[in-house]
């Protein structure tokens, strides 16, 4: 079973995939700055995008894919031939 | 200054070879270390391997030309489809097949999904179907290479030598480095070209009086270049470029493999994270260049790269020449990654498997390497006829991939998947879609209407978003109705305690 914290997580991919492109901007023109208002937009979701995810990597990378870190068979680090 | 930049691209094939040396005295003789460089990569070298080789080429040349020609809006697609839908794919496909591919040993997808469904069948439809996409694509970089390589001598070097000493060039890199040595160079012409990227920003935006200004050129240039959507840009024709390529991407064989190869968990988490940093850094300055050019006296004559037109008028020969010998090495880091998977996938899933099953490690490595000869020289030969039917192919080689996504990721979640599910998903949408891309257009009158049979979009939207959906619906739809094969084993998927 998933956990609500789990279904947060995809919704807020969802998110970040569905407003990467922002529709609520279509056909505006405004420079803002110097550059298409729409940019800046793109420019900052991307950050936010980045953020969203590192905070991911450090709390729900292994849980969501049902992976169990206290029992990995093998430690993160170190080579392997 | 016909003869600079090939001085500069030559200049860079001998530094890469030494690259390609150092890596081979590095590495190990047997086949995971040439094709998975033993599965020993860190953050920087696997983002940079991913990134290098997934859009060196288009970044310099054709991203900036379709800027050019129909506004920056391509930064917002790539946002979505680079920046986060491949990032998620990054993690619900690559980390799912590290985790498998880690525990068992996998060095490419056929090889993984043979072994789960135990069918030697899978295994060579997916190399199969990946080398049928992966081929013209292969023979287009050549093709590009050659006609780069002559665009920059002023026609010293006709098209063919050019297109032959990147071939050569590269058979004798990716034989002797494996994919160390490819990882690497991409590394360095990544770093390379992102830093170039943002000198040639200062530079133009400095002559042309800063970002304000370059911005109100183009505006009055074309009015709705700083309007989001109109012309090109219809919501339908973004979300289809978006969907099928980032999709495809995870399914070219040189991407894929790399799914295989980070040293840890680590280096993927960091990768996955720093993902859309890399695409806002890349590609807002290479579109925004092409689009501010369109607000520019300048003349870009038909089939010339804007980029190139515009360093040349707005920066010092050297550096222009710098720029389009880094767009040149671009485009070989892309293509030697691809004749590498390439090789590995057709000696070790279907050479292998179906023509020698007792070859061992060491052979295996030299018919790897033996293969990479073969399939860059028939990928040469025939680019120097240019079939129509291979351009169409390599041309829609990402929505072909795109295909493969859905019935992998039914089978990386879903432990009732069935051999027969595989199969079928597989097969059934790449015919289908073949069809659609072959074979022309035709109008059937049906109730009154015309509709187009067999066209690749529909009402703007790319046939193959419909195929993915059906691949998925096959895999699982066949899955439901058929039993699993008895030797059939669900558990080499596992990747928890559970």
């Amino acid at each position: 079973m998933r956990s609500i914290r789990d279904w947060l997580w995809i919704v807020a991919f969802v998110v970040l995939v569905v407003f990467s492109v922002p529709w609520f901007l279509w056909g505006t023109s405004t420079v803002v700055a110097g550059l298409p208002v729409w940019l800046w937009w793109h420019i900052g979701w991307m950050c936010v995008a980045a953020v969203v995810f590192a905070l991911f990597t450090r709390t729900g990378w292994d849980r969501l894919m049902g992976v169990d870190t206290e029992a990995a068979p093998r430690p993160d680090r170190g080579e392997r031939r | 200054m016909s003869l600079q930049p090939l001085g500069i691209v030559v200049a860079y094939l001998v530094l890469a070879l030494g690259v390609g040396l150092v890596a081979y005295r590095v590495g190990g003789s047997d086949a995971e270390d040439f094709y998975l460089a033993s599965r020993t990569l860190g953050t920087l070298v696997l983002l940079f391997t991913t990134f290098a080789t997934l859009l060196s080429a288009f970044t310099f040349f054709g991203g900036p030309n379709l800027a050019y020609a129909a506004g920056p809006e391509w930064i917002l697609v790539m946002g979505v489809m680079d920046g986060v839908l491949f990032a998620i794919l990054w993690y619900v496909i690559g980390y799912r097949q590290w985790l498998i591919g880690r525990a068992r040993e996998y060095v490419t997808l056929g090889e993984m999904l043979g072994d789960r469904f135990a069918s030697p069948g899978l295994r060579g439809l997916v190399a199969g179907v990946s080398l049928l996409w992966l081929f013209p694509y292969v023979m287009l970089q050549q093709m590009g290479a050659g006609e780069a390589l002559r665009g920059l001598t002023g026609g010293a070097v006709p098209y063919w030598g050019g297109a032959a000493l990147i071939t050569l060039f590269m058979i004798v890199y990716v034989m002797l480095a494996g994919l160390r040595g490819v990882a690497w160079t991409d590394t360095l012409q990544g770093l390379f070209m992102l830093s170039v990227l943002w000198i040639a920003v200062v530079w133009i935006l400095g002559s042309l009086g800063g970002l304000g200004a370059a911005t109100r050129g183009m505006v009055a240039a074309n009015p709705d270049f700083a309007a989001l959507g109109g012309g090109l840009y219809t919501p339908q024709f973004i979300v289809s470029s978006a969907v099928t390529i980032a999709f495809g991407v995870t399914m070219f064989p040189q991407i894929n493999q790399r799914f295989f190869v980070a040293k840890s968990a680590t280096v993927l988490k960091r990768s996955f994270a720093l993902w859309p940093v890399l695409v806002l850094l890349l590609f807002v300055p290479a579109f925004m260049l092409g689009a501010w050019a369109a607000g520019l006296p300048i003349e870009v004559p038909e089939g010339a790269n804007v980029l190139s037109v515009l360093l040349s008028e707005y920066t010092p020969g050297w550096f222009a020449a710098l720029v389009v010998a880094g767009a040149m090495a671009a485009m070989m880091s892309s293509s030697d990654s691809m004749l590498l998977s390439g090789s590995a996938y057709f000696t070790r899933d279907l050479y292998r498997p179906f023509v020698r099953p007792e070859a061992s490690d060491r052979r295996e490595a030299w018919v790897a390497r033996i293969g990479v000869a073969v399939f860059a020289l028939l990928a040469f030969v025939a680019s120097l006829s240019r079939p129509g039917t291979l351009i169409e192919v390599g041309d829609t080689a990402f929505s072909g991939f795109a295909l493969l996504a859905p019935p992998v990721i039914v089978a990386l979640y879903w432990e009732a998947t069935t051999r027969d599910g595989m199969l079928v998903g597989v097969a059934v949408p790449q015919l289908l879609y073949l069809a659609h891309v072959l074979v022309p257009a035709t109008p059937v009158e049906v109730g009154g209407t015309t509709v187009s049979l067999l066209a690749r979009s529909y009402g703007g939207w790319d046939v193959a978003l419909a195929f993915m959906l059906l691949a998925a619906a096959l895999t699982v739809g066949v899955s439901l109705v058929s039993s699993p094969a008895i030797d059939e084993d669900a558990t080499r998927f596992a990747v928890g305690s559970d």
